[in-house]
């Protein structure tokens, strides 16, 4: 027992030192006292901050925008990973590696240089207006919408939800899918009956990630989504350099953290409850 | 009359011809079991019928009905899997009324076809429990359960027994042979097991590389065996080397050397009796003693020579013994040596 606190000791340190630390200062930060005049009065507590935040409607906006963002990212990684796992799952060989390694290259590459990079397509004169333009279309304004910052993040979450859906689809016994065919059903109600229940828990993480990672994103709704566009930890950002206003950036993050956490748990409630009977977990 | 028939039936994958013009006739209510070593295309064979294999050439006809490119849903058919591929996120319940389901059968119906399905299989106790719940027989209940409640006119069965233990095997054996009778319906079942397949079916097939060697009743396999693999795989066999006599009978050589016959002769066949008397001289070497008989291992001018005697209660031959070995010379069985490939 002794010698297994001894072993975790050295993650423990580092787990408290970064994360447990670091999150205890923003807390504390989000109850002090901000004066422009002299800065963050560390010795004074205030609820304000929190007062501020929930009377101003401007905070709503920001949050139930990041909220439906990630909500329809968390969505659309669904419908595009989980018939790409399943497909990933029912190839040969050679072929199931590469494509797996081909699905997990862009997480070798920086998210900044991913969201440059459609920048680079969807700007004002980027490649796909130029294609336009040379077509003799108008060009569309993509670049600083809510869809420049969508297609961005599903791109980048995809491999999150396909690696969990992946790893359940490994359990599956293959022969299921046979027995279900020979009972007479369709491969449409193979795949609502027999395999969609029995990925749920893959699914079901995938979604977490992908949300998590979604609503507290912040390179991809900076980059694409621009001064107009915020996310709320694009707001928190604004707070911090451009408005010096860390207690109120520390608030929102919080606030974020809590809206966050509250969603995701419910979430893991709502699904598991549905399937914890069934799938024995 | 032919229920469910396999004509010329081939399975090629790529170079490897895994099934070879496999022709089979099944009767109404017959059990066949498809008996061979792994990789001998008893498995292809079974998953052409059920249609998850497609068939390179030949057909497949059942009931007078050409299934040979049938979807498998579209068949009909009762299949145990050997991994009983239950749905493991159902209750025993629900995996037994899937097929139901699928048939559109109205739930009420569904209900009392399930409980009667349960009482069959005995699991009436477990409906409502999930198939991670139960042990090994009874989740092969569950599998045969829900393959039977759908009706087929045939069942398939693949391997149902190899992931039982050994004394849940047999009882299991016993139990599919009942309800099989119950029920009536056709079943096909694939195995490697010989002592499965001689103890439950109508009738063997024995395939080996592809290609059906032998098919006949259990008895008649065990006793008049084919080639010398099917010897050697139904059953313990001697293979000794013979002639014919001058009556046109094989006998057995009386000196080691290359005999113009194979012949084939069961342990169970063969008298030990003094020495000096009998057809040859034999000195045992081991022993083993199974509870209801003793396993002799002789060696004799002829090579090792397994004999089993019946245990009656008397105290067993030592090693090192000297015997003779008798046997009824009718119960020789001449083996096709050219078949053996």
């Amino acid at each position: 027992m002794s010698r297994g606190y001894l072993l975790s000791a050295p993650a423990l340190a580092l787990f408290v030192a970064l994360l447990i630390v670091p999150l205890g200062l923003t807390l504390v930060l989000s109850f002090n006292l901000f004066d422009y005049e002299v800065g963050v009065k560390s010795d004074s507590y205030t609820l304000a901050n929190y007062a501020s935040l929930l009377s101003d409607s401007y905070f709503y906006e920001i949050f139930w925008r990041t909220f439906w963002i990630s909500a329809l990212v968390t969505l659309l990684c669904v419908v595009i990973g989980v018939p790409e796992a399943y497909i990933l799952s029912r190839m040969g060989t050679p072929w199931r590696s590469i494509f797996l390694i081909l699905i997990l290259t862009p997480l070798l590459i920086s998210v900044v240089v991913r969201a440059f990079g459609w920048s680079l397509l969807l700007g004002a004169d980027g490649l796909i207006n130029q294609a336009i333009a040379a077509l003799g279309g108008r060009p569309l304004k993509m670049l600083y919408t809510p869809f420049a910052v969508i297609l961005a993040l599903v791109h980048v979450m995809l491999p999150f939800m396909i690696i969990p859906v992946w790893t359940s689809l490994q359990k599956l016994d293959p022969a299921a899918e046979q027995a279900a065919q020979s009972l007479g059903a369709s491969q449409a109600k193979v795949m609502r009956m027999v395999v969609l229940p029995q990925i749920m828990p893959g699914v079901l993480s995938g979604t977490l990630i992908v949300f998590g990672l979604a609503a507290s994103s912040f390179a991809i709704p900076g980059l694409l989504g621009g001064r107009r566009l915020k996310m709320v930890a694009t707001v928190v950002y604004d707070q911090y350099l451009s408005e010096l206003n860390w207690p109120m950036g520390a608030t929102i993050a919080v606030a974020l953290l809590l809206a966050n956490l509250l969603i995701m748990l419910s979430w893991n409630r709502l699904v598991e409850g549905r399937y914890k009977k069934a799938l024995g977990e | 009359m032919a229920f469910l028939e396999l004509q010329a039936l081939c399975k090629r994958y790529g170079p490897v011809q895994a099934v070879v013009a496999t022709d089979l006739s099944v009767s109404q209510g017959e059990f066949v079991s498809l008996l061979g070593p792994s990789g001998c295309g008893k498995t292809t064979t079974l998953q052409m019928i059920a249609g998850f294999v497609d068939v390179t050439s030949g057909r497949i006809v059942l009931d007078g009905r050409d299934i040979t490119h049938a979807k498998p849903s579209s068949r009909g058919l009762g299949v145990v899997f050997q991994s009983y591929a239950l749905f493991p996120h159902m209750s025993v319940r629900d995996n037994v009324a899937f097929g139901l389901k699928m048939r559109k059968v109205s739930s009420s119906d569904i209900r009392t076809r399930v409980d009667q399905v349960l009482a069959l299989v005995r699991l009436t106790a477990h409906a409502e429990r999930y198939p991670r719940e139960l042990s090994g027989g009874q989740r092969q209940r569950v599998a045969l359960a829900r393959a039977l409640v759908i009706q087929p006119p045939v069942l398939l069965l693949d391997e149902p027994l190899s992931n039982l233990d050994a004394s849940l095997r047999e009882e299991m054996q016993f139990e599919i042979r009942r309800i099989q009778c119950e029920v009536g319906i056709t079943t096909l079942m694939v195995t490697h097991d010989q002592a499965e397949a001689l103890s439950i079916s109508d009738r063997v097939v024995v395939m080996q590389a592809g290609q059906v060697t032998q098919i006949d009743e259990p008895y008649k396999l065990y006793e008049h065996p084919r080639t010398p693999f099917i010897s050697g795989f139904v059953g313990k066999a001697n293979l000794l080397p013979g002639e014919y006599d001058t009556l046109g009978q094989p006998q057995v050589l009386a000196q080691a050397g290359e005999g113009e016959l194979m012949l084939s002769l069961r342990p169970e066949k063969i008298d030990l009796c003094n020495a000096g008397e009998g057809r040859i001289q034999g000195r045992i070497v081991t022993r083993y003693f199974l509870g209801s008989q003793w396993l002799y291992r002789l060696e004799t001018v002829l090579g090792e020579i397994t004999v089993v005697r019946r245990n009656d209660g008397s105290a067993p031959l030592g090693t090192g013994v000297a015997v003779g070995l008798d046997w009824p010379h009718e119960l020789l069985r001449v083996l096709d040596r050219e078949a053996c490939a």
